[in-house]
């Protein structure tokens, strides 16, 4: 879940007492022209919860509050990174002397937060990765000590950062504690920038709020930006599905990410093209009922697979959810299944009972004849 | 990571639904298991198997070679602290959506100790004719035989579905080992390799992984050294990029966790990469 950088400041850095401009969110043209009335020159910002704002012209400056609300004008209703822009953020201008980069994440390798820092701020990571790696400083922390002002000094030990120094090895203190605490994915500060006259202020934030975290943190996730879903999906995700609606027309119906993604890629190797992504393994296995609903209900749908191989979903549960469901719904969409695993005798017994359908010996073939069915 | 007879399971959480349904399917398979724990019944019986306070109390009673974790999430990472601290060398945790910080916390204390961590998000471990630790059907004879072929896998389900498909062909398998689908897991691709690599009844792998992260790149290196034949599959070649899907470690960032990199790596290793589940017994069997 990430959270848009005006909520990320509000919710994270100023919280956590790392110094950030004056600005305020608008809504409106006029909301923008007023806060430059009240801010002065400013920089007006496109909020989204990702994507390159810059070079996709949803960030302009403004000296006047008339700029400012032709600014946002032109930048609300835009769309970048795939997400339209509902607000800008309006900051005072800072005279930047100098732009560095910050950021503490998760890293799967060691298994730690990872804290990672350049000099080369105001560019992507990626992007100073790629022209000077040497830029970039590491520090693995050790979750049992912490990250503490020692360590920054370390970490910024010979990079010719002045009299700014000790105030960017404080952000960065901060900034993991920040990360600590609000059981992030992801906090990045870029630029962390040293002002002309001497402060280290953070201009932009990102923050990604840990998905499995955020029923623990129930105010960060209720600034976070909801995914960018079809209404379909958004259905999904109410009753707890993940449901991914892709431009294919043969649906997929399965339980469990492995065996749901391998449905998706048989269609597609077999030169069929797949309708969503759709999974209830797991707990979600008696949800088949919902599940088939939602398949069905996607527009494109010419044909339906339905591949079950269970271990701790149980078939017999989920082929009566899907027997239950297609009762109700009547559909006309021929649909082929296979059928394997815990409960599969009775899920058979099932589907033959009460749709009068065959399941398939090996879901290959199942497939195969789903693609047919759709030409 | 290998179960074998007679290796003492403890099931924390074994009073639960879940965690009752499977202690009996796990018995029923030939698993010993020596009981469980549940601090609020304590004492008790559950199944004709004694219930523990805590995995330490447990230790204390009796051995324990195993722990595996039927705890929800939010509970998940002090069970895990727990079975580390009654010092049980093998800790299988099925629990999904474990929040990152808690794992970074147990993988911080684990780092201290002789245990090992299989999964999060595992569905669990099989040695057929021998047992089953998790939540899988180890005790379907259709699904699961006794044979030669090693089997890792991040997913449960498409594990399932190879293993059958490997059981229709007559090749049973030596053992089944389910990584888990989260991005952090305490056994990795390789470390699975490696111990079927040592494994004297293994004789041919089958490595089933999944779009996100660098594990099967990283395999793919060890596996250059080896010589027993090794046949994978990689799921996710037609899932769009920057989204999860449905694991939290099946994701294509960028130009990073791809099918394209994970295939090449493999049969850079001269593995042989299959392009349906089907295939997989087709290939082992040549």
């Amino acid at each position: 879940m990430n959270l848009e950088e005006y909520a990320a400041k509000r919710s994270v850095l100023v919280p956590g007492g790392v110094p950030t401009p004056r600005g305020k969110v608008c809504e409106t043209p006029e909301e923008a022209a007023a806060a430059v009335r009240e801010i002065g020159p400013a920089v007006v910002k496109a909020q989204v919860p990702a994507g390159k704002r810059g070079k996709s012209g949803g960030i302009k400056m403004a000296d006047t509050p008339e700029e400012a609300g032709k600014a946002a004008g032109e930048i609300i209703g835009m769309t970048i990174g795939g997400s339209q822009v509902r607000r800008v953020l309006i900051e005072e201008r800072c005279p930047i002397e100098r732009e560095l980069y910050a950021a503490v994440l998760i890293d799967v390798v060691s298994r730690s937060p990872l804290i990672l820092f350049s000099t080369e701020g105001g560019m992507d990571i990626e992007e100073i990765a790629e022209k000077n790696p040497a830029a970039i400083r590491r520090h693995v922390v050790d979750i049992k000590r912490g990250f503490s002002a020692a360590d920054a000094a370390e970490l910024l030990k010979g990079l010719d950062l002045g009299k700014a120094s000790s105030a960017v090895g404080e952000v960065l203190v901060k900034l993991y504690k920040a990360f600590d605490t609000n059981d992030a994915e992801l906090t990045e500060i870029n630029p962390l920038a040293i002002l002309k006259d001497g402060r280290v202020v953070a201009l932009d934030c990102k923050f990604t709020l840990d998905d499995a975290s955020g029923v623990r943190k129930p105010e960060l996730a209720a600034v976070a930006s909801p995914p960018e879903m079809t209404a379909l999906e958004k259905r999904g995700a109410e009753h707890g599905l993940k449901f991914i609606q892709l431009d294919g027309n043969v649906g997929v119906l399965a339980n469990g990410a492995g065996l749901t993604m391998t449905t998706m890629d048989v269609i597609d190797h077999l030169g069929g093209k797949p309708a969503n992504f759709l999974e209830i393994g797991g707990e979600a296995y008696t949800k088949a009922e919902i599940a088939l609903d939602l398949v069905l209900s996607n527009p494109g749908v010419k044909s339906l697979v339905i591949n079950f191989c269970g271990a701790f979903a149980r078939t017999d549960v989920m082929a009566d959810g899907v027997i239950k469901a297609w009762k109700k719904l009547k559909p006309t969409v021929p649909v082929f299944f296979s059928i394997h695993g815990t409960g599969q005798e009775e899920a058979i017994k099932l589907v033959r009972g009460e749709l009068g359908i065959e399941p398939y010996d090996f879901m290959e073939d199942a497939v195969k004849a789903a693609i047919e069915a759709a030409k | 990571m290998i179960y074998r007879r007679g290796q003492k399971v403890l099931v924390q959480g074994i009073t639960g639904k879940q965690g009752t349904f499977w202690t009996e399917k796990m018995i029923e398979c030939g698993t010993a298991v020596a009981g469980g724990v549940n601090p609020k019944r304590a004492g008790e019986k559950h199944l004709g198997l004694p219930v523990f306070r805590s995995a330490v109390e447990a230790t204390k009673e009796t051995p324990c070679d195993i722990s595996v974790i039927f705890i929800p999430p939010l509970m998940a990472k002090d069970a895990i602290i727990d079975a580390i601290d009654a010092g049980i060398k093998t800790i299988v945790v099925l629990t999904e959506h474990i929040p990152s910080h808690d794992v970074l916390e147990i993988f911080a204390r684990l780092r201290d100790s002789d245990s090992r961590i299989v999964g999060p998000n595992t569905a669990g471990i099989v040695t057929p004719g021998e047992g089953f630790v998790g939540i899988m059907p180890g005790h379907n004879p259709s699904i699961f035989m006794p044979g030669d072929v090693g089997v890792i896998s991040r997913s449960g389900s498409l594990g399932t579905l190879v293993c059958l498909n490997l059981t229709r062909a007559k090749l049973g398998q030596s053992a089944f080992i389910g990584i888990g689908g989260d991005p952090i897991i305490g056994t990795t691709t390789k470390d699975a390799l490696m111990a079927l690599d040592k494994d004297e009844r293994t004789k041919s792998i089958v490595l089933v992984g999944e779009i996100g992260g660098a594990m099967e790149e990283d395999a793919a290196e060890y596996a250059k050294s080896m010589k027993k034949p090794i046949v994978s599959f990689i799921a996710g070649r037609s899932s769009p990029p920057g989204k999860k899907m449905g694991h939290a470690g099946a994701i294509v960032v960028g130009n990073k966790g791809g099918y394209a990199s994970k295939r090449a790596a493999l049969e850079a290793a001269r593995i042989k990469v299959a392009d349906t589940p089907a295939d997989v017994a087709r290939l082992i069997a040549r």
